[in-house]
């Protein structure tokens, strides 16, 4: 009797699996939601949830599920959270990580197993290096160091930079580099380079050296908390030239913690809802104003781009195996997404980007700079 | 290095050791009293910036006011903890104390995440605080000058509870021998709680003078301070209430001037910071001004 039980038990499950609905495509979101770089996943987070909200995410006829990994802004948490998406989870590609010091990590995972992989922000070149299936969605960070160091020097006249960087992340080590070769090609000068640690909170030793060298401009490419305090500790040291950070700074906390003090810092950055006068983008940062009652980041919006490269790469590849997802990601030509248009090259986004400016308290446009 | 650039960078070592030394007095005396390392003591620092975070920013109660009520709030955080989760544990082995005091930590740190969020908040600086002074060239944060202040008047504070009151006096009983002091008739636990009280709220008070200088908090925004307030208390003794003070500007001067006369190795401010310790231990171990103990954890 219990045999016979168990059987139509099983013929009911397998059924109803087959008969019910159409089985959604799964999509792995590998984020930093909480621990020192929470602010990034958060937003990415929000934009991919507010997309889906603003419009029906389909695909193929087949509705597209997400699966939210916290990979809590650890290198180590952030490639056990790729294999758990694709060994647990089975999901077909994944967006994340947020930022390139996670995705060194994760990247070789999502490689041994061939499954794609696309950071919405991770501008380190070194993320796609050599790798089959790990992406962009972002410009890479020679490009916008070498934005930074062209508006240093043409648009704003400077000649002496002074660079400070974090060490403990790739990121900021490597726009350091970068800025400072265009600088000097261009023939401008360094004249101080210094270091800090994430985490670190106070940089009075660095700021202090930095002044005795007297620049006339300071490049910081770091995150949004040191790039904060920062501004706060350089404006009550008497060092004031012009602050000029990378997209690290992009999230309103860096506002909110730099107050008065961040007035005037100008980074180079994705995008900004003025930028988006037209279209879908319009449309959406419409949407976003009245759901959220704020303007739409560029943190969310590049995760919604990385959405859209991987929608559009599983409409042409016609199948949610990820080798073929994979094969149409880099095959991906002037692909429409919300920031503009994408073009794919050996697993980068070849895109704009802009200049920012704090002007009363709020990110100010300033310019877009096209490949 | 200019002789200008030096003094500013013997400024900004003073600010940060001061404030280490804040925290370091916290540590040094629960261990003098219960040989316990509270290693929840870094967290509740961090839980002290967020009651003056949202008394002033939310609540919008004056300065004077919110640092009042956080004193007193962050004391009772720190009765609480000692209540719950070091008091049932006291006659047991010393290590199963200490692993409970990792774990309340780890708790605190986690329950401020799922409560407040992992995303920083800006803190609202006094404008006490936050008012720069120039002197010819020299430029000092109202922080600067407050920090030091505040801890010696802290330090004096402390030393005349703990050497001329009745409290003190159970206190030090207390520190040597436990048993003796219960049958003198002295309510242990209530010294012990007293002693809780007081090391959260110096915690309370470096944590809103931190907060000031370094205007960002985060549910992490303990470990680091804790570690190295630590390390400060060590290498001034444990357990010793002037060798944490010392130990605090110790550290505090030996981090800046890594960076200021190695600016390469900038990045290993902390491995000079630790080195620091096994150096002191290495050649004296119970620390600066710590006396040698025949019992340590």
């Amino acid at each position: 009797m219990r045999r016979v039980l168990l059987f139509v038990l099983t013929l009911v499950l397998l059924l109803s699996m087959t008969v019910g609905a159409v089985e959604p495509i799964k999509i792995g979101v590998n984020l930093e939601m909480t621990g020192m770089l929470a602010g990034y996943g958060q937003m990415g987070w929000e934009g991919l949830q507010a997309f889906a909200e603003f419009q029906k995410l389909e695909v193929l006829g087949r509705p597209v599920e997400f699966v939210l990994v916290d990979n809590k802004s650890d290198k180590v948490e952030a490639a056990n959270a790729t294999s758990r998406l694709i060994e647990k989870e089975n999901v077909s590609a994944i967006i994340g990580t947020m930022t390139s010091g996670n995705m060194l990590a994760a990247g070789p995972i999502a490689e041994k197993y061939g499954v794609p992989m696309i950071g919405p922000s991770t501008t380190n070149p070194l993320t796609t290096q050599g790798k089959k299936y790990v992406f962009r969605a972002c410009f890479v960070d020679s490009f916008q160091a070498e934005v930074a160091a062209k508006f240093a020097y043409e648009d704003l006249g400077k000649r002496r930079a002074a660079i400070i960087s974090d060490i403990t992340n790739d990121y900021c080590v490597a726009l350091g580099k970068y800025f400072e070769k265009a600088f000097v090609q261009m023939g401008g000068q360094v004249v101080s380079k210094q270091y800090i640690k994430a985490g670190d909170q106070d940089f009075s030793a660095q700021l202090t050296a930095i002044k005795s060298a007297n620049p006339d401009v300071i490049y910081t490419p770091n995150y949004y908390t040191e790039d904060a305090l920062l501004a706060i500790q350089a404006k009550s040291l008497g060092l004031d030239v012009p602050m000029i950070g990378s997209d690290g700074a992009d999230v309103p906390e860096f506002l909110q913690i730099g107050k008065e003090s961040v007035e005037g810092f100008m980074y180079t950055g994705f995008w900004h809802p003025d930028a988006a006068t037209e279209g879908l983008a319009k449309e959406f940062t419409e949407f976003f104003r009245e759901k959220y009652g704020k303007d739409p980041n560029a943190f969310g919006a590049l995760s919604i781009d990385s959405l859209m490269l991987l929608l559009d790469a599983i409409e042409r590849a016609g199948s949610d195996d990820p080798k073929a997802i994979r094969d149409a990601l880099e095959a991906s030509e002037n692909v429409q997404t919300l920031t503009g248009v994408i073009t794919i090259e050996n697993g980068d986004a070849v895109r704009n980007a802009v200049i920012k400016e704090v002007r009363d308290g709020k990110p100010a446009y300033r310019a877009t700079i096209n490949p | 290095m200019t002789f200008e650039v030096f003094i500013q960078q013997l400024l900004n070592g003073l600010t940060l050791g001061g404030l280490y030394s804040l925290i370091a007095i916290g540590y040094t005396m629960v261990y003098g009293i219960l040989q316990l390392i509270n290693f929840a003591h870094g967290d509740i620092f961090m839980v002290a910036t967020y009651f003056a975070f949202y008394l002033v920013a939310v609540f919008a109660l004056p300065w004077w006011a919110a640092a009042l009520l956080t004193l007193g709030l962050t004391a009772m955080v720190g009765v609480l903890v000692e209540r719950v989760a070091y008091r049932p544990l006291r006659n047991e082995p010393r290590i199963s104390l200490l692993i409970t005091a990792i774990g309340v930590s780890f708790f605190i740190e986690n329950l401020a995440i799922v409560t407040v969020g992992a995303r920083p908040k800006g803190f609202p600086t006094p404008k006490l605080m936050s008012q720069v002074i120039d002197l010819g060239g020299i430029r000092m944060s109202g922080v600067s000058i407050w920090v030091p202040l505040l801890s010696s008047v802290l330090l004096v504070l402390l030393l005349f509870i703990v050497y001329r009151t009745k409290v003190g006096m159970a206190m030090r009983a207390v520190s040597k021998d436990v048993e003796a002091t219960r049958l003198m008739g002295v309510n242990v636990d209530r010294i012990i709680m007293y002693a809780f009280a007081l090391g959260s709220a110096l915690a309370a008070a470096g944590g809103m003078m931190w907060a000031s200088k370094y205007p960002q908090i985060q549910p992490l925004m303990g470990v680091y301070p804790g570690w190295k307030a630590f390390t400060a208390a060590v290498v001034g003794g444990i357990g010793n209430i002037v060798g944490a003070t010392i130990g605090g500007f110790i550290i505090g001067i030996a981090e800046i001037m890594t960076i200021a006369f190695l600016p390469q190795l900038s990045g290993y401010r902390d491995a000079f910071v630790f080195a620091i310790l096994i150096l002191v231990l290495l050649v004296k171990p119970s620390g600066l001004l710590g006396q040698s103990l025949k019992e340590k954890v």
